[in-house]
């Protein structure tokens, strides 16, 4: 079938939507951004692929699926999973061949060989169901077990740690930057379904029948189109002109057609934030976005939680827990954290400090709407930002006093907006 | 080389030549040297009494091209000038810090007068106020009545021509030591408005599609010797001659207007463009938009040395102090919002350009004021696009080319979109 495919390459996150003719979602991917966006675009693209399989296979088995359906997506991970983690040990071993490894080679291997057969051991409890992970990407789970793992085996084995880590370093680069081929990702599926007909209980849905709809689908050619990128990293792409779209069209149109009400949309990714002004047809009319500094972005939250040596995603839930929200000068990344420290010092609470800065985000965002042209009913925030509670409170806020009562849309999917954007000028690019 | 290659660098060699000449002058010790300023210039009058014409604002230009004027700000902003101050002004500042040396490496002389003829941009007081400090030599007011309503009055003229005749010339007199002669000034003005004749066929030949010209990359080499030192000679008059012969041959051959790097091959999008360039990423900024194919069909940073086209000003030998006088109150930044907005709105329409663009400077109060609430009365007015950029003029630090690239490259596409909007509402609905 024909797909069509919309990649928003984040300065942190590159995300991709693949929809089909008549512009319904199929799957969607996500991944890191590391500094290799065409790895990343990659990589995303497969999720998407593999999301629109699962899609595929819902549609063919029915409603009753759903039990089968969870516990097939957990049974495919821990397949990618066991299917990463060979690629890693035999590149692992492959660089044992090296001559600086000549004397220490066997024992080196020995212990490879400990930890790569602990962790596949591992493997089903990581993945049983129920279980909680720390993240979904193989990298972080394979990599903090590793470290933990390696390190016992290198004290009983006598040899240094060190060269261990040198040795999972260079190969988690490989298998990281490796995308699995459609085919490889057919068999993890099938392996998947196995293993949940064997043991998921109450599935509701026949055996054969399963197996025979999975086949169906997997027998299906997810043909790519037309692509189109967008984000931050678009220009880094090897993509011809005509399939890169500006993130602002993408957003917008993105916006649109997630609520098609909307008229006034607030973007606030990594590196930029930006106001834009649609019609009725999703056609961006108007735009904003911040100047040359990156104050007030996703960054300067990432920047503030390195400076409290908290994670991320806690800014907001601390915030949420402010008595007051003082007012913070400063929405600049040089000198909040100064800002920050003199607050702290000054006895005041941390979670008041972090609703101020919040709040400070939000009124330079608000600014930024204003000059794009003000809001207009109905408004949509899209963008990492717009999961992050606290901040989402204080634009309500500020939208109440500034432009009344008004229709707030946030979709828990806001994060692919530009990548559903940027699918939609794909399907326009091949039927207009 | 090809032939049109050679026709383009005949007009460009000579204005090279004639800015190299100016700057000997200026320092070659023998003749009295004005400083002044751009908008509103008086340099027929200066002309009058042999005083040659130094213009701060260019010098800051001719060094932020050479990336020079990074240096210059930093040494302005550690003598204590403020971060928000404009960059011209700090360029100029920092170039005397570092031994005022001209761009023909040679030293400029201290000027023997500051002509100050303010016209719009208050900034252009203090700046005086401070070169008076370090030269101490006589400075002379030109005061321009703000064009609050837009149209200058009989009574802001009057006032213009008595200072002239009781302020501005009897200081020239003293310090030139040349006796004003009224004949003279009409035969540098008759000449000044034969080559402002063929400045305005100029601007106006990008109402062709496609435009032969650039009227804002391309357009700030044309205006230069009619805004500077030259107004009012016979070089001037030739310099415009010669430009028309070549513009003329590319519109024979059908050329698109030029780039950095030769002919564009094609014409996509016609622009208005209000606000200054950046200047020290000149090329950079105009490799943006002729690599999409953008035109600018018409600015208005090309009226900041005066308004040609909009009203049909000449300069006017019969009238000789009142055409000075109209010529100053009419300058751009003199002017009010409505009358920017209008001569905007009507260039996006006479030059059938799809939108206007607005490259708003840091530093510059003058023309930033106000212009988000133009490019709004201008989108209502025409139903065409707007978009802001922000950079600054000569301040290297304040051009960020990926954030300018985005929203340039956002704008022509949300031109495609708009020419585009019958099929993406189908598409929208599906
Ligand atoms: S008009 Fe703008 S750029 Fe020119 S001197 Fe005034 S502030 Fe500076």
């Amino acid at each position: 079938m024909r797909t069509f495919i919309g990649i928003d390459l984040g300065s942190t996150t590159t995300k991709s939507v693949l929809v089909d003719e008549n512009l319904a979602v199929l799957g969607r991917g996500i991944t890191n951004s590391r500094s290799n966006y065409d790895v990343a675009a990659r990589v995303s693209k497969q999720e998407a692929k593999i999301a629109a399989r699962f899609t595929l296979f819902r549609n063919a088995l029915g409603k009753d699926a759903e039990h089968l359906l969870s516990d097939l997506e957990r049974n495919f991970r821990l397949e990618q999973f066991l299917s990463a983690l060979r690629q890693l040990e035999e590149t692992c071993m492959g660089y044992l061949d090296h001559p600086r490894f000549q004397g220490t080679k066997t024992a080196l291997r020995g212990s490879l060989d400990a930890v790569f057969r602990k962790i596949e051991g591992e493997a089903q409890e990581i993945y049983a169901p129920g279980a909680a992970r720390k993240s979904d990407f193989f990298r972080d789970i394979a990599g903090s077990r590793f470290m933990n793992l390696a390190e016992a085996a290198c004290r009983e084995a006598d040899i240094p740690f060190e060269t261990m880590l040198n040795i999972y370093d260079k190969s988690i680069i490989d298998v990281e930057s490796r995308v699995d081929p459609d085919e490889t990702v057919a068999v993890q599926m099938k392996n998947g379904l196995t293993r949940s007909l064997a043991s998921a209980e109450g599935v509701g849905v026949d055996r054969g029948e399963a197996l025979s709809a999975l086949g169906t689908v997997l027998a299906i050619e997810l043909e790519e189109t037309y692509v189109v990128g967008t984000g931050y990293g678009r220009v880094r792409l090897p993509f011809p002109k005509e399939h890169i779209r500006s993130e602002i069209l993408c957003h917008g149109l993105g916006a649109h057609m997630m609520f098609p009400g909307t008229r006034t949309v607030l973007d606030i990714g990594g590196q930029d934030t930006k106001g834009i002004q649609v019609d009725e047809n999703g056609i961006v009319t108007s735009f904003q976005m911040n100047d040359r500094c990156a104050a007030g972005c996703g960054r300067y939250l990432g920047y503030i939680a390195d400076e409290m040596k908290i994670g991320l995603h806690e800014l907001g839930p601390i915030a949420m827990k402010a008595t007051r929200v003082p007012r913070i000068n400063s929405t600049c990344t040089v000198f909040a954290g100064a800002e920050l420290r003199d607050r702290l010092a000054l006895g005041e609470r941390r979670e008041d400090i972090l609703a101020g800065l919040h709040r400070a985000i939000m009124l330079r965002a608000i600014s930024i709407i204003s000059r794009s042209g003000g809001v207009t009913n109905e408004f949509t925030f899209t963008g990492g930002v717009a999961k992050n509670e606290a901040a989402v409170r204080e634009l309500r806020k500020l939208l109440k006093e500034n432009y009344g009562d008004m229709t707030i849309n946030i979709s828990p999917d806001s994060i692919y907006t530009g990548a559903l954007g940027g699918a939609n000028f794909a399907l326009r690019a091949v039927l207009n | 080389m090809s032939r049109q290659e050679v026709v383009k660098s005949n007009s460009h060699m000579v204005q090279k030549e004639m800015i190299t000449r100016n700057y000997d002058r200026i320092t070659g010790g023998t003749a009295k040297v004005s400083s002044t300023f751009v908008p509103g210039n008086l340099n027929e009058l200066l002309m009058c009494f042999d005083i040659a014409n130094n213009l701060p604002e260019i010098n800051a230009i001719q060094n932020a091209m050479r990336k020079k004027s990074g240096e210059m700000i930093a040494e302005a902003e550690r003598s204590g000038h403020s971060e928000d101050v404009c960059t011209y002004v700090k360029a100029d500042i920092g170039m005397m810090a570092k031994g005022n040396i001209a761009p023909n490496g040679k030293p400029f002389p201290d000027p023997d007068v500051l002509l100050l003829s303010y016209t719009g941009c208050f900034t252009f007081m203090k700046w005086f106020e401070l070169l008076r400090e370090q030269y101490k030599c006589p400075t002379v007011m030109l005061h321009v009545p703000y064009a609050a309503d837009g149209l200058p009055t009989k009574n802001m003229r009057d006032y213009i021509v008595k200072q002239l005749k009781e302020d501005v010339i009897p200081v020239l007199e003293k310090v030139s030591g040349v006796k004003f002669d009224i004949d003279r000034l009409r035969e540098y003005l008759r000449k000044s408005a034969i080559a402002e004749n063929d400045l305005v066929w100029m601007l106006e030949s990008s109402k062709r599609r496609p435009s032969p010209v650039d009227c804002y990359f391309g357009g700030v080499y044309y205006m230069g010797p009619i805004f500077t030192a030259f107004r009012g000679t016979d070089e001037c008059i030739e310099y415009y001659r010669l430009l028309r012969a070549e513009i003329e041959e590319r519109i024979a051959k059908g050329l698109c207007a030029q780039s950095p790097d030769g002919d564009m091959p094609e014409e996509n999008y016609r622009l208005v463009v209000e606000g200054p360039p950046n200047w020290t990423s000149f090329r950079d900024f105009w490799r943006m938009f002729s690599e999409a194919g953008a035109v600018v069909v018409a600015s208005s940073y090309t009226k900041v040395g005066g308004v040609y086209d909009y009203d049909g000003f000449r300069h006017d030998p019969g009238h000789p102090l009142e055409s000075l006088a109209d010529y100053c109150l009419g300058v751009y930044t003199n002017r009010n919002l409505p009358t920017r907005v209008d001569m905007l709105a009507r260039n996006l329409v006479e030059y059938e350009a799809d939108g206007l663009l607005i490259n708003s400077i840091k530093s510059c109060n003058s023309f930033s004021a106000g212009q988000l609430v133009m490019m709004r009365e201008i989108e209502k007015i025409t139903g065409k696009p707007g978009a802001f950029i922000e950079t600054d003029l000569v301040d290297p630090r304040y051009f960020s080319a990926a954030n300018v690239k985005n929203r340039l490259e956002s704008y022509f596409q949300m031109i495609d979109q708009k020419r585009r909007a019958g099929g993406s509402a189908a598409a929208a609905g599906a």
